[in-house]
């Protein structure tokens, strides 16, 4: 956490993400929506795509720098990037500047980029200081996912946790294993299913031990979680942290 | 989980292990209760962060440093051993250090050897080699005797049983112990092999022990254990063979006293093991007891590989706690033989590509899912995720490609195929026009999304984009039709 909180800016740029953009897109506009409630206006570069994790992840590291490369020419003014996702958000901070170790112009570039990341949960608790005293709905009994990259490299679990504890109405369930990986991994995913597989079978065991319902600020675990339950006939279903609170703030959910 | 043969498995095989650890539910439940009862134990031995972070900053200064002046530090532990009357050797492979080995036990006439725990003799797979020769070897460690007597190899590197119960140790000793029979009692289970082993001691020629960190500045191996075997092994017989791996050495003895405290509370959850043996030499006239010759065999296998590289240098912090393994998600699911390595979970999987090649290891590398529970967690800070990356990186390096520090089995997992997979993929990601292209195409053909998408749906309902993607809901928004 901060000792001092940073200025409050006016104006914020939202990074998306690829999986937000294709397969979870009002996970990105609640985003958006979130941040105009507190007053910024939101921009949204149109020529983004992704952070190049895939690659950087699976050891393709040309590539991953040059997506990287694309990305960070977009972000000329000085605003504060938001990510609505902790692992894409870790790569952009802690990780695009160690792809250009080759190109010190663009490193600094990168670095200086890097330095505004912000994933969207951490941004509202310690730079807005969001008071969503009045939010309203349903009593409801959700469980939280943090994605591993996210809690130990942007500190989400904390603001997640933040976030939800100040919703009236809503209970947080702690699951067993909270802290255990989901099984996704991205590539992993793929090239060990059966080892991804089982971990994220046990996470959904943890899971509806304690809710149908979890909140999570990732939506590669999101997916990865859901879909697993999906496919088990479990009634276990994910939503993204920016979507809840909207709706939550608009008396929903 | 089944019985291990005695040499390493080929990748082939890690994906085999991986389905048939998998697929027995019963064990996989048992075994990951083993690892919540492990991290929970580390847990309490850690209560306060402010000093836990402190002293891994601490761990990590006093490795990198032994690490930064390693070739000074061991020759100056070479010649402080030799001062004290200890022969000191060098092998470069596994069959070197065996033959070495072998060598003292044939000049020695020896025909009986004692073991406390050592995982380098696993790595240079002694036990094999010395039977070959007509010299027989018990391991006295409680849980190498169990893997040991049922023909396996360890599976942890700190507890090589964990994968058995009591009900498998009960059936193995009453078929493998003549007048045992069946009981699930642990004391007795222990006591049994406290029985077999104790007369062993007394017999043996040669008693062989690891070590755990190599003081320079004193001369002094320092062994740390829990059942006093390590003692005995140590001082009854009258030869003592010490193994190590060149990266075990640190500079003085105040240097090894925050890794004295990080290793019991990271590997088992104890504030300290019941023993610490600091051993300095043979037995010195005057004394009462102790082996009357002394040797340490130095073994490179691949880590001076590692060395070379700044960034993989780090694989040589480690302090072989297994609280690496004890956290990772991948480790509780499969098991240590899944591996088919010496040194299983998070550390194997980058300390073993050094080893053995990425020719041989090259499915280790990608089988994390990168969480960092491992790095969390490592007294050491060996940043293992980061270290996976790069040799996924290297393993995926054209053969060819002209490098300076090339790795033993570089371009293992080159598929010209996947490299054009990524140039597409950083293609499209990487221009804002092709990757509308894709963005219209996979949000109106979404119906066309395929059922099957390789490992995805093995264990999940497909992927189906949406109907509308983000870029398409922002624009509308900004023609000010934020309805859509």
């Amino acid at each position: 956490m901060h000792a001092v909180r940073p200025p409050r800016p006016d104006q914020v740029y939202l990074f998306g993400t690829c999986l937000i953009d294709l397969f979870v897109p009002e996970a990105g506009l609640d985003a958006v929506r979130l941040l105009e409630r507190e007053g910024l206006t939101v921009h949204y570069p149109p020529a983004q795509s992704c952070c190049g994790q895939p690659a950087f992840t699976s050891g393709n590291p040309d590539e991953a720098r040059r997506v990287a490369a694309a990305q960070i020419a977009l972000f000329d003014q000085p605003w504060p990037i938001v990510v609505p996702s902790g692992s894409c958000a870790g790569m952009m901070r802690h990780h695009w500047p160690t792809l250009f170790d080759d190109d010190p112009a663009l490193q600094a570039r990168a670095r200086d980029v890097a330095g505004r990341v912000h994933e969207l949960a951490g941004f509202l608790v310690e730079v807005l200081a969001v008071d969503y005293s009045a939010a309203g709905g349903e009593p409801v009994t959700v469980g939280l996912h943090t994605s591993c990259s996210a809690r130990r490299e942007m500190g989400t679990r904390v603001h997640g946790v933040q976030l939800l504890s100040a919703l009236p109405g809503v209970t947080l369930d702690t699951h067993a294993s909270e802290s255990e990986c989901c099984g996704f991994g991205g590539v992993f995913s793929l090239k060990h299913a059966d080892i991804s597989g089982a971990i994220v079978r046990d996470k959904v065991a943890s899971l509806s031990a304690v809710c149908d319902r979890f909140v999570t600020a990732d939506c590669g675990c999101m997916l990865n979680i859901t879909h697993a339950a999906e496919h088990q006939g479990r009634p276990l279903r994910g939503e993204h942290i920016a979507t809840f609170l909207r709706r939550r703030l608009e008396g929903a959910a | 989980m089944s019985a291990q043969p005695l040499h390493f498995v080929s990748p082939a095989q890690f994906r085999g292990r991986v389905s048939e650890a998998l697929a027995d539910d019963g064990l996989r439940d048992n075994f990951r209760s083993a690892m919540h009862f492990l991290r929970d134990k580390r847990a309490s031995q850690f209560p306060d962060p402010v000093e836990t972070e402190a002293l891994r900053d601490l761990g990590e200064a006093v490795r990198k440093h032994a690490l930064a002046h390693l070739p000074a530090l061991l020759e100056k532990l070479e010649a402080n051993l030799q001062a004290r009357g200890v022969e000191v050797h060098w092998a470069d492979t596994p069959d070197e250090a065996c033959a070495i080995i072998h060598r003292i036990a044939t000049e020695a006439g020896a025909r009986r050897v004692i073991k406390g725990k050592s995982m380098v003799s696993e790595e240079v797979e002694l036990n094999h080699y010395l039977e070959a020769r007509g010299v027989e070897c018990l391991e006295s460690d409680m849980g190498e005797y169990i893997v040991q007597l049922a023909g396996e190899r360890p599976s942890h590197i700190v507890m090589p049983a964990i994968h058995k119960t009591k009900q498998d140790i009960a059936r193995l000793f009453e078929q493998k112990i003549p007048g045992v029979g069946y009981t699930e009692d642990v004391d007795a289970l222990i006591h049994t092999g406290r029985q077999v082993l104790r007369e062993r001691f007394m017999q043996a020629d040669i008693g062989i022990s690891g070590v755990n960190f190599a003081i320079a500045e004193t001369g002094t191996l320092w062994l740390v254990e829990n059942e006093g075997n390590g003692r005995l092994s140590t001082t009854v017989p009258d030869i003592h063979i010490a193994m190590m791996g060149i990266e075990k050495v640190v500079d003085t003895l105040e240097h090894a006293l925050p890794l004295a405290s990080l290793l019991p509370r990271s590997a088992t959850g104890q504030a300290a093991t019941t023993y610490f043996n600091l051993i300095s030499g043979p037995r010195r006239p005057g004394d009462q007891d102790g082996p009357r010759r002394m040797h340490l065999v130095l073994l490179d296998n691949g880590r001076s590989q590692a060395y070379a590289d700044a960034q993989l240098r780090a694989t040589l912090q480690c302090i072989r706690c297994g609280a690496c393994m004890n956290h990772c998600p991948v480790y509780a699911r499969v098991g240590g033989h899944a591996y088919g390595t010496t040194y299983p979970g998070p550390i194997g999987q980058i300390l073993s590509p050094h080893l053995l090649g990425l020719e041989a290891s090259r499915d280790l590398p990608t089988a994390s899912s990168l969480c960092g529970a491992c790095a969390e967690v490592c007294p050491v800070r060996i940043p293992i995720p980061s270290l996976l990356m790069r040799l996924r990186t290297e393993a995926n390096r054209a053969p060819g490609a002209a490098v300076a520090q090339p790795l033993a089995g570089q371009g293992a997992s080159f598929s010209l195929g996947q490299k054009l997979v990524w140039r597409f993929w950083s293609g499209i990601y990487a221009s804002p026009g092709r990757y509308r292209l894709l963005r219209w195409a996979a949000t109106r053909l979404r119906r066309l999304a395929p059922r099957s998408q390789m490992g995805w749906t093995q264990h999940r309902t497909p992927l189906v984009p949406a109907a509308r993607s983000l870029h398409d809901l922002m624009k509308a928004r900004a023609r000010g039709r934020p309805g859509v």
